[in-house]
């Protein structure tokens, strides 16, 4: 190989080729940067409930561009555009991409029914540039403003919202739900308030969009408060089974309840040796 | 001990101390020691299986004790009212005055959460103990002649203790209940020309209406418990009129009954039996939550949640109604038939039908008039065994169907997927597990014949004097062999002519039914062919 590439037709032919000499130099910086990246957006867990906006200012819309075409260019096009692996991201908005990014929904670990949540790819400082990014390229729905997100509102009011618009696929406790053809809600137990209320005004997946009109700011927050107080609070009862109903306490009697009785049965007509 | 009063009253008996005299005074005025004679010295057999229909018993007593509780506190009535608890994403909600009793006695009244619980819990252990019961019942044979009407008596039980169920989860006029009886009141609408009619009658009304609640708590605290007392006094009463059957076994026969007196031994037991059931039952509710009508919210028709279920044992029948195809409409005189729901409550209708009468359809089919006190070891009645078998996978799969979405989301498959597997399941499951389980019955019995006649294989391989190499056949013990062998073979009915001369249809059927029931049979190993077997010992 050595011998073939210090050959004089070799060199030439590497010139006239379509690749220019520093690409193969390039490839490994950014394959280099990638990899330090995802190691250190895995490493840091980014705990941060409160995505803090990311200032729109040139340097973030260029920073998150190049996010982009590194991590999403391959199914979302080069400027945002769409190709036939995935939609056009033009006008989705910078609450969008932090739900999406934000939950490990995306970049997509594989085709299916729906995308599933998994570890978080980026840092919230790479999730923000991406979204600055994103918001730019169209307008659409932004990151919400902190004081929808505090959890501190009608927890009653946000209650019946919630067994009204989302419990028919959620389930009432948030446990969530099967839907058609393999997708599902996912539960909402342990999601974050700014997840919650971009997923309300996104519609991500099979939910469909909970805009202004329809939903206000103050019943959102409603909703997350009483997500969050139902969270907090946990179950007054006891162990919860799940939270899935009357199925999982069903299983629980017949396996659980019936069959300590029955090792009972069996301990009181024993007999003695 | 005994004092001079004492002597001086009952001079023959003054060593009888304090209870000695109690007893006495009672016996004298109310002359009970004859009942006491008669039911303390009834023998009951002590088998685990037996204590099925126990438990039954005293998760209703612990119902009944946790029941009367509530009535303290829960209110019946669908009233608006404004929630002002202390459960704060309740607070300020309209809902019923039911619905806010009930979250008061969750919240706001000392132990009246864990009560709920426990009733709760209770009710859905006596369910499920009954239907372990009946299962220990049928594949025992246990309902054969002359216990056909215990075992109708003991099925009543078990659709009241369903119906006591459903009445009692929808008094919260909570959601989840609500949507329950929102399909209740599908099934009632779906007869055709009365359905509309029987709904208006039921809910005053156009549902939900403002009385259904109301109606619910008068059969569920009055007409069905007096009932299922009633039905629970005449299932004991025919459980000592027939004495208690009794597996197969040395000294067992048709005419006597082997185990414990009731006085002490099994009254002792029993008693201690009690409170165990109660401490399962306090313990499953004291960390188990069950039915948090908090998250559930008040009733109101417009939501209904992703997993609604009913309890599991009303499971099934909403499991059919899933596995319903879709179309089954037409029109017809002007008018649109539909069976979506009507198909499958016509389903359930035959289904708890054949389980009702089936002793009835088998003593017809077998012809057997006999009385039947010693149990069949399942595998002793394969056939019976295999129908017992397709029935409860019958039922298993309308109950999976019940929650099918639930499969879909923790097993992650398609939810058209499992309705469609489990649709052809219904009606396949039956027939698979009918032929492998009768044939796992006859490969047993086979086993077991071998068994007697030839004892166990030791592994011990020993020459004989002459080279020839044999394996040692370990012998059974006699007490073993006795359970082996004893079972009575039972052939298919010869088809004769009636005294008439002639043979009917209904004869023709009854022998061919009778030829299905008992044509694959291993017939129990006879005297002769057992002294046979031991002329040569090894082989």
């Amino acid at each position: 190989m050595s011998r073939k590439t210090s050959s004089p037709a070799a060199g030439k032919s590497r010139r006239t080729g379509r690749r220019s000499p520093a690409a193969a130099a390039a490839l490994i910086a950014v394959g280099l940067l990638f990899t330090g990246g995802a190691y250190a957006a895995v490493s840091a867990t980014t705990a941060n409930a409160q995505p803090a906006p990311a200032a729109v200012s040139q340097s973030n819309v260029e920073e998150g561009k190049k996010l982009f075409q590194a991590n999403c260019a391959t199914c979302h096009g080069l400027n945002a555009q769409g190709s036939p692996d995935g939609p056009s991201l033009i006008g989705v908005g910078a609450a969008s991409v932090d739900f999406q990014v934000g939950t490990g929904r995306m970049p997509m670990q594989g085709h299916g029914p729906q995308a599933q949540k998994k570890p978080v790819q980026f840092t919230q400082d790479q999730i923000n540039q991406l979204a600055v990014y994103v918001g730019s390229t169209g307008p659409g729905p932004s990151i919400p403003d902190a004081k929808y997100l505090d959890a501190d509102g009608d927890a009653a009011n946000g209650a019946e919202l919630f067994r009204i618009n989302c419990a028919m696929c959620h389930n009432v406790a948030g446990a969530g739900g099967a839907l058609t053809e393999g997708k599902f809600a996912p539960s909402l137990v342990g999601v974050t308030p700014a997840h919650i209320y971009e997923a309300m005004i996104t519609g991500p997946q099979n939910m469909p969009v909970f805009n202004d009109m329809n939903i206000s700011p103050e019943g959102k927050r409603d909703i997350i408060t009483a997500l969050k107080y139902q969270e907090k609070v946990g179950n007054p009862g006891g162990i919860g089974l799940g939270s899935l109903g009357p199925v999982a306490e069903g299983l629980f009697i017949w396996i659980f309840g019936l069959g300590a009785v029955v090792a009972l049965t069996v301990w009181i007509t024993a007999k003695s040796n | 001990m005994s004092t001079a009063p004492a002597a001086v009253a009952a001079p023959a008996k003054s060593s009888g101390g304090f209870t000695g005299k109690a007893a006495n005074y009672l016996d004298e005025r109310t002359s009970i020691s004859g009942a006491v004679k008669e039911f303390g010295r009834k023998i009951f057999p002590d088998h685990w299986s037996f204590l099925l229909g126990e438990v039954a018993l005293y998760s209703f007593v612990v119902i009944l004790l946790s029941g009367t509780f509530l009535t303290f506190f829960f209110d019946a009535a669908m009233t608006h009212t404004t929630y002002e608890g202390s459960y704060a994403p309740m607070n300020g909600v309209h809902m019923s005055a039911a619905m806010a009793s009930t979250l008061d006695i969750s919240f706001d009244i000392r132990g009246g959460l864990l009560m709920r619980q426990v009733h709760h819990w209770a009710a859905l252990l006596f369910v499920a103990s009954i239907g372990l019961h009946m299962l220990r019942v049928f594949f025992t044979g246990a309902f054969r002649k002359p216990r056909e009407i215990n075992w109708v008596i003991g099925f009543v039980l078990f659709i009241l203790a369903m119906a006591e169920g459903f009445t009692g989860y929808s008094l919260p006029d909570d959601l989840l209940s609500g949507n329950g009886l929102r399909i209740i009141d599908g099934m009632i609408k779906s007869f055709p020309l009365v359905g509309t009619w029987i709904s208006f009658l039921l809910f005053g009304g156009e549902f939900p209406g403002e009385d259904i609640v109301g109606r619910l708590y008068s059969l569920h605290i009055m007409i069905l418990p007096a009932m299922v007392i009633l039905f629970i006094a005449l299932h004991l009463v025919f459980l000592i009129v027939h004495k208690h059957t009794q597996y197969p076994g040395p000294g067992r026969t048709e005419q006597n009954v082997v185990g414990f007196p009731i006085l002490p031994v099994y009254a002792a037991k029993a008693g201690g039996f009690f409170f165990i059931v109660f401490g399962v039952i306090m313990a499953t509710a004291t960390f188990f939550q069950i039915n948090p009508i908090w998250n559930y919210g008040p009733y109101d028709p417009s939501p209904v949640s992703a997993g609604t279920q009913p309890d599991w044992y009303i499971g099934f029948a909403d499991g059919m109604l899933r596995l319903a195809p879709p179309h089954l409409e037409f029109v017809w005189l002007d008018r649109t038939w539909s069976f979506g729901i009507l198909l499958p409550v016509i389903i359930l209708g035959l289904f708890i039908v054949t389980v009702l009468i089936y002793p009835f359809i088998e003593a017809w089919v077998t012809g057997d008039k006999r009385e039947h006190h010693l149990l069949d070891r399942p595998r002793n009645a394969p056939t019976r065994t295999a129908i017992g078998a397709a029935g409860v996978t019958f039922y298993a799969v309308m109950w999976a169907a019940a929650s099918s979405d639930l499969i879909a989301t923790h097993f992650r498959v398609t939810m058209e997927g499992v309705i469609h597997t489990l649709q052809a399941l219904l009606f396949l499951g039956p027939v698979i597990a009918y032929f492998v389980t009768k044939r796992i019955c006859l490969g047993l019995q086979k086993k077991d014949r071998e068994i007697a006649l030839h004892g166990y294989e030791t592994g011990r391989i020993v020459r004989l004097p002459g080279g020839e190499y044999i394996e040692v056949h370990e012998q059974v013990s006699d007490y073993e062999r006795w359970e082996l062998v004893s079972y009575k073979d039972q052939a298919p009915i010869m088809l004769r002519p009636n005294a008439q001369g002639k043979i009917t249809g209904s004869m023709r059927l009854r022998a061919a039914m009778s030829r299905w029931f008992f044509e694959d049979r291993i017939a129990p190993v006879t005297q002769t062919e057992l002294d046979k077997s031991h002329g040569d010992d090894h082989h």
